[in-house]
């Protein structure tokens, strides 16, 4: 097949470990939670990992990302270690914050996990900046904005396409298109259905790509990256996808409210799509991994899982008298 | 009046440096921005209307011609992305300068300074840090009217992990921008238009200015007034005013709104006993109020008489110019409210 001619195996497993250790680490999230053990929002990724693991497969370790609430996935298929993931969700000194963030505050910026924050479309801004500095330094990193479809709503998003497109900023925009805005569905709060479009009145080359095909997603990302880093500019790709859990929780819309009002249909639909299921069957077939394989994989990181939520919960939490620290440097 | 200086004698106006060279207020600002693009790659300045003195007045000239489109930029009007460009430029270790040519056109801003700026290093948990200066530049008078004319300093220094600057002289104009610029930390440096003209001496190299210190500008033994910014200037002309009737006021230049140096208000509170504190913003909630706190929970002991605050009026900022010369009119109301004061509590 094509596919397997672009992608060399060794990416192929990389991407499929990637995604796994998204996938268990979001899962083992559910039981702390609902037993209150943890207790800051979380947004969970379950279903959208081949956007994550995808985008920042195509990615050096010098390129930058941005996030928002919902990027655990990001944190991690950039090369944020989970142990200090969990930790922070924990609230523990531990944590890639210290336990000053929660979920939705993840850095690590030796990995160019730059910072993810919650305000929506926050950060948006600051991908651009940060690209910007590349553009000024010449230092020849790519960034990406990760953003939901949410995001859309908001203004900044439009002067960042603006100010991207006329500086030819080395910057890709992704839009993880999962059709709720918390609880609306995207018919309700948009125009129109095609986001994508959304970069082309700037001048910007923009896609749609399926988000639970992580092979497709990485070839995509790949080329765009490929020419951002030669200098032609922005891009835009709007991933479709559709999470699995809660807007926010495991168990509903939001957690405890029994306000999911997701069709079953709907639900049940997309759950036969899963990127991790699909990309499962696709390595199998294409003789890339064998069930004894994944299996062997899925031990690991199963363990390392294992191992990042007792390190979290053996660790302190702040100190009392640490409250006022950071507030400057 | 609007746009017009009035620069009085200084009787113990020092500028701490042996420097005879004079500036204008703006070209200091100027230099401070050359000097430091000089010396360091990672400073760059974005906003809008760096390419026009129209906007930034003589701020930015000769900027573009030596350091290029590259390093200074000249934007759309989009305050929201271009801020937070600024942001995450220094997020990504740049030393960014975002220059604000009407303060007002801030508030698209504030989600960049305030949500993701002011809080980063915080709830990062100290793992990075946003070296960006915020610089806007008060713009009123000239019948503008409400929404070319405000004064906000104060609603800045409400959020933790801003830092305020507001100088009022040349040599603080360019040794605070200098500091600012070398601050880890996000800084809002706001100047005002009615301050550009004004000259004083200012060294010709790289100097310092500590956010956060304030400075005497004259001294006094009979009242405190604390000022800040072009208000410094209102309370010198008021005070020339007052040394012809025998009443010797200190005049405290805050320079840092925040963090607040509150150990020269209360060392000069302690000598004079008397404080009126004079802002260009507004009364409720505002830097005067903090003030007037502050010495009420510090220096209550070494109070004569009840502290009074002097702000422009609680209202938008008119056009028509009888309104407006209303509206800013502060040396007459500093004078006649030094002397009730001091009279009453003699």
């Amino acid at each position: 097949m094509k596919k397997e001619m672009k992608c060399s195996c060794s990416v192929l497993k990389k991407l499929y470990i990637t995604m796994l250790r998204i996938r268990l680490c979001e899962e083992s999230f559910v039981e702390p939670i609902l037993n209150r053990e943890i207790r800051c929002p979380v947004h969970l990724y379950s279903g959208e990992e081949a956007i994550a693991a995808g985008v920042c497969g195509a990615l050096g370790k010098r390129d930058y990302i941005f996030g928002s609430h919902r990027s655990h996935g990001h944190y991690l298929a950039k090369g944020g270690c989970m142990r200090e993931l969990v930790a922070e969700i924990y609230g523990k000194e531990t944590g890639c914050s210290g336990g000053r963030g929660g979920s939705m505050h993840l850095i690590s910026v030796d990995k160019g996990v730059m910072g993810t924050t919650p305000i929506v479309a926050g950060t948006i801004a600051l991908a651009l900046g940060a690209s910007l500095a590349s553009s000024i330094r010449k230092d020849n990193r790519v960034t990406v904005s990760f953003f939901g479809d949410g995001a859309t709503g908001e203004g900044v998003l439009y002067e960042c396409l603006n100010f991207a497109s006329l500086k030819k900023l080395p910057i890709i925009f992704v839009c993880e298109n999962n059709l709720y805005s918390t609880h609306m569905p995207i018919e309700e709060i948009r125009a129109t259905k095609e986001i994508y479009k959304i970069g082309r009145p700037f001048g910007m080359k923009s896609f749609r790509v399926d988000g639970n095909d992580v092979v497709k997603v990485y070839e995509k990302a790949e080329s765009v990256v490929r020419a951002a880093r030669r200098g032609e500019g922005p891009v835009f790709i709007e991933a479709l996808t559709y999470r699995f859990r809660g807007h926010v929780g495991p168990d509903d819309n939001v957690q405890g409210t029994h306000s999911d009002i997701r069709p079953k249909a709907e639900i049940e639909k997309w759950l036969k799509k899963d990127p991790v299921k699909k990309f499962e069957a696709f390595l199998k077939k294409h003789n890339v991994l064998k069930t004894s394989d994944m299996d062997i994989i899925k031990g690991k990181i199963e363990e390392e899982v294992k191992e990042a939520h007792d390190l979290a919960r053996k660790s302190p939490y702040p100190g009392e008298g640490e409250l006022l620290r950071y507030v400057t440097k | 009046m609007p746009g017009k200086v009035h620069i009085p004698e200084r009787e113990n106006f020092c500028d701490m440096s042996r420097s005879s060279r004079k500036l204008q207020y703006s070209l200091a600002i100027n230099e401070a921005l050359r000097q430091m693009m000089e010396a360091d790659d990672s400073v760059f300045l974005i906003g809008q209307g760096v390419k026009s003195p129209w906007y930034v007045g003589k701020t930015a000239d000769g900027l573009l011609e030596k350091f290029g489109e590259n390093r200074v930029i000249d934007t759309p009007v989009s305050e929201n992305a271009m801020t937070g460009a600024a942001v995450g430029a220094a997020i990504a270790g740049m030393r960014s300068i975002v220059v604000h040519p009407r303060l007002d056109f801030m508030f698209y801003a504030f989600d960049p300074i305030i949500n993701e700026a002011a809080n980063w290093h915080y709830m990062f948990g100290g793992k990075s840090q946003v070296p960006v200066v915020v610089w806007g530049i008060v713009n009123r008078g000239g019948e503008q009217a409400a929404q070319h004319s405000q004064a906000i300093h104060a609603v800045f220094a409400h959020i933790p992990g801003l830092k305020v600057v507001m100088p009022s002289t040349p040599y603080d104009a360019k040794g605070l921008m200098i500091s600012a610029i070398k601050d880890d930390n996000p800084v809002i440096y706001i100047d005002d238009r009615w301050l550009y003209d004004i000259e004083g001496n200012v060294p010709e190299g790289i100097y310092e200015v500590p956010i956060g210190k304030g400075r005497i500008r004259r001294n006094g033994s009979d009242i405190t007034l604390v000022s800040i910014s072009y208000m410094v200037e209102e309370c010198l002309k008021a005070a020339d005013e007052l040394s012809k009737e025998g009443i010797r006021a200190e005049i405290v230049d805050l320079r840092t709104a925040k963090p607040l140096d509150k150990e020269i208000i209360l060392n000069s509170v302690s000598k004079t006993g008397r404080m009126i504190v004079v802002d260009g913003g507004w009364s409720f909630c505002g830097l005067a109020a903090e003030i007037l706190a502050m010495v009420s929970e510090s220096g209550f002991d070494s109070l004569k008489t009840p502290v009074v605050r002097l702000t422009v009026p609680e209202c938008p900022a008119p056009s028509s110019r009888m309104l407006e010369a209303k509206y800013f009119e502060m040396s007459g109301h500093i004078f006649n409210a030094v002397k009730d004061m001091v009279s009453r509590s003699r």
